[in-house]
């Protein structure tokens, strides 16, 4: 039971983006279409279950004032793993995500995790909320290209939704719209926490 | 020669591909930091100082140990006989280099300079994971910029992000005192903020600079 909260939580209540604003860098970079959105989501997310397994592995072992390079040492390992691995199996979709596969060392969701879950926790808890946190992000990022995509190109997974007619707000597949789109968005789920504790209030 | 080409990568990394709104690189710090102007000052100048120290220091790393060159000092060293190319190493061994020297700057300058400490000293831990860093080396290595382009590339990157910082830290401070929509206050307008100076900052790609 308490697995499946683990799981959840990292869906909507602790979303790593929308209600803790980590990993914004490659949310922004990548979200142009909803392909690479989805790619660099699942990159992050075998990244985030490897590196918190490991670490949850090693978190009596790791001296508490050496902890940070630690972590970092192994999430960069699977991040090259993942480096070498999209280069030889997905080389269009690395070619396009391009610095954005290393830079998941980076991400501050993945550190974050590591310091504030699995540095504490056992190993099965630490895979379900590495689970949990890279789909959420994952959800994330296809919301925000998804968005991008239908409005900047006039299509979804590269299929055409809208007649010859269709003008495409090109602003939206431009790092301004990534901006804009987040910001909105951000600013809806705000709006939703807000509604959702006046409603309580008022009982 | 030589001069003209450094200049079309200062203009560049400056306002063409200015890390924030254009590579989208730094995202973090830069609207955490960005609320207060001295807070967004400290931060670009220790920004721009870690960046430039990045640059000098990967580009000795990959030239010497990483690259598959006759300069690498392993192929020297163990008399092998072609040069190992170690560049799959990359990622690892800049994020450890950038890590050590963040927490050696940090030591030298709390020992040497206590006032500088103060306005720097708490930016500086905040950078080790600041992809903009990371980033500024492996974009040197992707151009194959020489020793002397890689500092002017990682200095007039800095300076960028600086100014992205500033320009949006004197935005926020007005939009304080604005009637915002509840839910918009805070970080959403100030991701609109960004959006829009990006595109402002757009204009600049017309820019010919060859």
């Amino acid at each position: 039971m308490s697995l499946l909260k683990e799981f959840s939580k990292g869906i909507y209540t602790q979303n790593p983006v929308f209600k803790q604003a980590l990993g914004l860098c490659p949310l922004l970079a990548v979200s142009s279409t909803v392909s690479n959105g989805i790619g660099m989501g699942i990159a992050a997310t075998f990244v985030l279950v490897c590196s918190n397994s490991i670490i949850s592995l090693l978190r009596k072992v790791v001296p508490k004032k050496i902890r940070i390079p630690v972590y970092i040492v192994i999430i960069a390992t699977f991040v090259t793993i993942t480096d070498l691995t999209m280069a030889g199996f997905a080389p269009d979709l690395y070619a396009r995500l391009g610095i954005f596969v290393p830079l998941i060392v980076v991400n501050c969701m993945i550190l974050g995790r590591a310091e504030a879950f699995s540095g504490k926790n056992k190993l099965l808890p630490s895979i379900v909320d590495g689970l949990g946190m890279g789909l959420g992000f994952t959800l994330a990022l296809f919301i925000i290209s998804a968005i991008r995509e239908i409005l900047g190109n006039g299509t979804f997974f590269g299929i055409p939704l809208f007649g010859a007619s269709y003008e495409p707000v090109l602003v939206m597949i431009l790092p301004a719209g990534a901006f804009m789109t987040i910001g909105f968005l951000l600013g809806l789920f705000n709006w939703l926490e807000n509604r959702k504790q006046n409603k309580k209030s008022a009982v | 020669m030589e001069l003209r080409v450094l200049l079309i990568i200062a203009v560049s990394a400056i306002f063409l591909n200015n890390f924030v709104f254009s590579r989208v690189l730094g995202i973090c710090p830069y609207i955490g930091v960005s609320g207060q102007m001295d807070s967004a000052i400290g931060m670009g100048m220790a920004v721009t100082f870690v960046l430039t120290l990045a640059s000098i220091v990967a580009w000795l790393v990959y030239t010497f140990f990483l690259a598959p060159t006759t300069a690498n000092l392993f192929y020297h060293l163990f008399a092998l006989e072609k040069p190992p190319d170690l560049t799959f190493l990359n990622t690892i061994v800049f994020i450890l280099v950038i890590a050590t020297l963040v927490q050696f700057v940090e030591m030298v300058i709390q020992k040497t300079s206590p006032s500088l400490y103060k306005s720097l000293g708490i930016y500086l831990p905040l950078i080790t994971t600041n992809c903009a860093v990371l980033g500024v080396a492996l974009l040197n290595v992707a151009a194959g910029y020489r020793f002397i382009e890689s500092i002017v590339h990682g200095f007039t990157a800095g300076i960028g992000f600086t100014i992205a910082l500033v320009l949006m830290a004197g935005i926020r401070e007005k939009l304080e005192l604005k009637d915002i929509p509840q839910s918009m206050r805070g970080t959403p307008i100030a991701f609109i903020m960004a959006g829009l100076i990006a595109l402002a900052f757009l204009g600049f790609s017309g820019l010919k600079l060859m």
